[in-house]
C-alpha cells in the first residue's frame, strides 16, 4: 500500500547547522503518526519543509505515492497538507461559519443583480462539518472570542476538513488546553482518523500520544532515531530513544 | 411560602439583570435620546421639523467623514487627513466649475465635470495613504499624518492662503435646496422652490445634499455588512496572519480602504463647496475629531475589527445633535469641542465596563 505521504532522505541545513538529516517518513491513510524530538532535534524544521515553509535542500516529498513540488505553503495547502498552529490563525471578531469560509466567501445574488455574502449557507455549511467531525458549538452566531480554546482548535480544524485537507500536521494541539478539552481534541483526532485524514502530531505529552497515535518516529539532532508502533514500545523506552541512552529502559 | 418568596426575588433580580444588560448594550442610543429631549426643553425651537432637518444638513459633513473614517478604524488603523483631503476637494471642484464656466460652459455641466474631476483627484491621496501602509509598513498614524500637511499646504498653494469662491448661483442653488417643496394650497413640487406670494409659506422637505448623503452612507452600509470586500475588512483587522493565511489579499484591500476613505472625504468636499459656496484649505480641520470620535462612541474599537455603520450613525448623531443644540441655544462652538472631547472619553470608559460586564 503506498503512503499518503511519505518524505525520502529530507536535508535541511542551516549554515553549518544540519538541522535535518536524511529524515524518511511515511504516513497512511487514517493514520496518527507521532513526532517526538527534544527541543532541537529537528521536528519543527522538517514540518516547514512538509507545510512549504522550507525548501529541503536535498530529498523529496511524496502525495499518495506521485512525487510533489512543495516550494510555498500554498503548493502544501494546494496539495491538502494543512497545518493547525498553535495561534489558531482565525479572526477572533467573526463567527464559526465565516471563519470557516473566510477568503472563500459563498455568495448569493439578490435582487438579481447584486452579490452579497451568503450568511446562512456558510453557517449551514460549517455546521454539516462540525457534525461530521462530531463537535459541538452552542451557536455558530457567536463570534470566535466567545469560544473556549477547544473549540477554537476544533473549528480550525473543521476548517482544514472541509477544504479538503489530507494530510493534518497539528502542533501541540493540547498544549494549552484544561483536562476536559484536552479529551475532547483526542477525539477529534480519531474522529478524524476514522475519516481517513493522515495525522502528523507534534506533542510532548506522551499521554496524548499513546492514547491517539499508532505510530511514532523520534528525531535527535536532526536525524531519524527510531520508529516504533505504538502498541508495542512503552513511554520509557521513548524517553530513551529521545535522551539517547539505551540503557534508561533497561536500568529500571 | 418560603420558597415563593425566594423566586418571586429570583425573578426579579433576573428582570433587573436583564434591563441593566439590554440598557447596558444600547447606552449610546439612549444618551442620544435623551441628549434630543435635552435640548428640545432647553433650546427655544429645537423641537419642530426645520430644525431637525437643519440638523441633518449640517451633520452631513460628519456623517461622509465618519463613514469614511470608521471603514478605516476597522482595519485597525487611523486616517488624520480625512479633513484635510475635504479642504482640498471643496478647493478643486470650485477651481474647475470656475474655470469650465469661464470658458462659456453650461454652469449644469461645468458642476458635472468639476464634481467628476475632483472625485477622481481626491482619490490621489487616499491611494499614497493605502500604498504607504499596506506596501511600505508605514504606521497609518504616520502616513495620513504627513498626508494631512501635504494637502493642507498644496491646498493653501492653489487659493495663495484665501478661499476659493465664484461659484455659479446653480451650485448654491443644489447646496441649499430642498428634494420637496409643499407651498399650503399651491401643491408641490421636487426640487424647484415653487413660485408664491410674498409672505406665504413653503414647507421645505428633505435637502437635497442629505439625501446624497443618506444614499452614500446605506450604499456603504451594504459594502461592510454584506460584500466580500466588507468581510475581508473585518477579518484583517480582528487578525491580519489569520486573513493572510486564508488567501486574502490584504495588501490590496487596505488599499481600497484608504481610497474609499479619500472618496468620501472628497464627497464632503464637494458637499461642503455646494453648502457654503467656498473652498477653504481647513475647512475640515475640526471634523477629523468629530469623525474620530463618532466612530470611537460607536464602540469601534481602536484596534480594529470591530464597529458598524449604524452605530457610528449614531456617534455622528450624538455630536450633531451637540452641535445644533448648542448652536440654537446660543452657546458658543468652543463649548462643542470641550463637551465632544468628554463623550469621548466617557464612550471609551463605558465601552470597556460594558465588556467587563459581559
Amino acid at each position: 500500500m503506498s503512503y499518503l505521504l511519505e518524505t525520502k532522505d529530507i536535508t535541511k541545513r542551516f549554515g553549518g547547522l544540519t538541522a535535518v538529516d536524511h529524515v524518511s517518513l511515511g504516513l497512511k491513510r487514517g493514520e496518527a503518526l507521532a513526532l517526538l524530538g527534544d527541543n532541537g532535534a529537528g521536528k519543527s524544521t522538517l514540518i516547514k519543509i512538509i507545510s512549504g515553509v522550507h525548501k529541503p535542500d536535498e530529498g523529496e516529498i511524496f502525495i499518495d505515492g506521485k512525487k510533489a513540488r512543495i516550494e510555498s505553503p500554498i503548493d502544501a495547502l494546494a496539495a491538502g497538507i494543512e497545518t493547525i498552529y498553535q495561534d489558531l490563525a482565525l479572526a477572533e471578531n467573526l463567527d464559526v461559519g465565516a471563519n470557516i469560509f473566510l477568503g472563500r466567501e459563498r455568495m448569493k445574488r439578490s435582487l438579481g443583480v447584486l452579490k452579497v455574502l451568503d450568511d446562512k449557507s456558510m453557517r449551514e455549511e460549517a455546521q454539516k462539518v462540525l457534525d461530521r467531525l462530531d463537535i459541538e458549538i452552542p451557536s455558530l452566531k457567536k463570534t470566535i472570542r466567545t469560544l473556549s480554546g477547544g473549540q477554537r482548535q476544533s473549528v480550525a480544524i473543521s476548517r482544514s476538513i472541509y477544504w479538503d485537507a489530507k494530510v493534518l500536521i497539528m502542533d501541540e494541539p493540547t498544549a494549552a488546553l484544561g483536562v476536559s478539552e484536552q479529551k475532547k481534541v483526542l477525539d477529534l483526532v480519531r474522529t478524524l482518523k476514522d475519516q481517513g485524514i493522515g495525522i502528523i502530531l507534534i506533542s510532548h505529552q506522551m499521554y496524548d500520544i499513546f492514547e491517539v497515535a499508532d505510530r511514532l518516529a523520534v528525531m535527535r539532532r536532526g536525524v531519524k532515531v527510531g520508529e516504533r508502533i505504538v502498541k508495542d514500545t512503552t513511554p520509557d523506552e521513548v524517553v530513551s530513544l529521545m535522551v539517547g541512552s539505551e540503557t534508561v529502559g533497561k536500568e529500571r | 411560602m418560603l420558597e415563593k418568596n425566594a423566586s418571586g426575588r429570583a425573578t426579579s433580580v433576573g428582570a433587573v439583570k436583564a434591563a441593566a444588560s439590554f440598557f447596558r448594550s444600547r447606552w449610546v442610543l439612549i444618551f442620544l435620546v435623551l441628549e434630543i429631549v435635552f435640548f428640545c426643553f432647553r433650546s427655544e425651537g429645537f423641537a419642530n421639523l426645520s430644525s431637525m432637518q437643519m440638523l441633518l444638513y449640517y451633520g452631513v459633513l460628519v456623517f461622509l467623514l465618519a463613514t469614511a473614517e470608521l471603514f478605516v478604524i476597522i482595519t485597525g488603523g487611523i486616517d488624520l487627513s480625512l479633513g484635510y483631503i475635504l479642504g482640498f476637494a471643496s478647493i478643486i471642484s470650485i477651481k474647475v466649475i470656475t474655470r469650465l464656466g469661464a470658458m462659456g460652459l453650461d454652469p449644469g455641466l461645468s458642476i458635472l465635470i468639476g464634481v467628476a474631476v475632483t472625485l477622481v483627484l481626491g482619490l490621489i491621496p487616499g491611494l499614497v495613504n493605502g500604498a504607504l501602509v499596506a506596501y511600505l509598513k508605514v504606521p497609518s498614524f504616520i502616513a495620513t499624518f504627513a498626508m494631512l500637511g501635504v494637502c493642507h499646504g498644496v491646498s493653501e498653494l492653489i487659493i495663495n492662503g484665501v478661499y476659493a469662491m465664484g461659484l455659479p448661483k446653480l451650485a448654491a442653488d443644489i447646496g441649499s435646496g430642498h428634494l420637496l417643496y409643499i407651498a399650503p394650497g399651491g401643491g408641490t413640487t421636487f426640487f424647484q422652490r415653487p413660485v408664491v406670494n410674498r409672505g406665504a409659506v413653503v414647507i421645505e422637505i428633505i435637502p437635497n445634499i442629505v439625501v446624497v448623503t443618506a444614499v452614500i452612507v446605506i450604499i456603504f452600509a451594504f459594502v461592510l455588512a454584506r460584500t466580500k470586500f466588507g468581510r475581508h475588512v473585518y477579518a484583517l483587522g480582528g487578525n491580519m496572519d489569520a486573513a493572510i493565511r486564508a488567501g486574502i489579499p490584504v495588501k490590496r484591500r487596505l488599499l481600497g480602504v484608504y481610497a474609499i476613505a479619500s472618496l468620501l472625504a472628497s464627497v464632503a468636499g464637494v458637499v461642503y463647496a455646494l453648502m457654503y459656496v467656498s473652498g477653504k484649505a481647513d475647512a475640515g480641520a475640526s471634523l477629523v475629531m468629530d469623525s474620530i470620535a463618532a466612530v470611537v462612541i460607536g464602540g469601534a474599537s481602536m484596534f480594529g475589527g470591530s464597529g458598524t455603520m449604524g452605530r457610528t450613525m449614531v456617534g455622528a448623531l450624538i455630536i450633531a445633535v451637540l452641535d445644533m443644540g448648542l448652536r440654537m441655544a446660543g452657546i458658543p462652538t468652543f463649548d462643542k469641542y470641550i463637551l465632544v472631547g468628554v463623550i469621548l472619553i466617557l464612550a471609551v470608559i463605558m465601552e470597556r465596563y460594558v465588556k467587563e460586564r459581559e
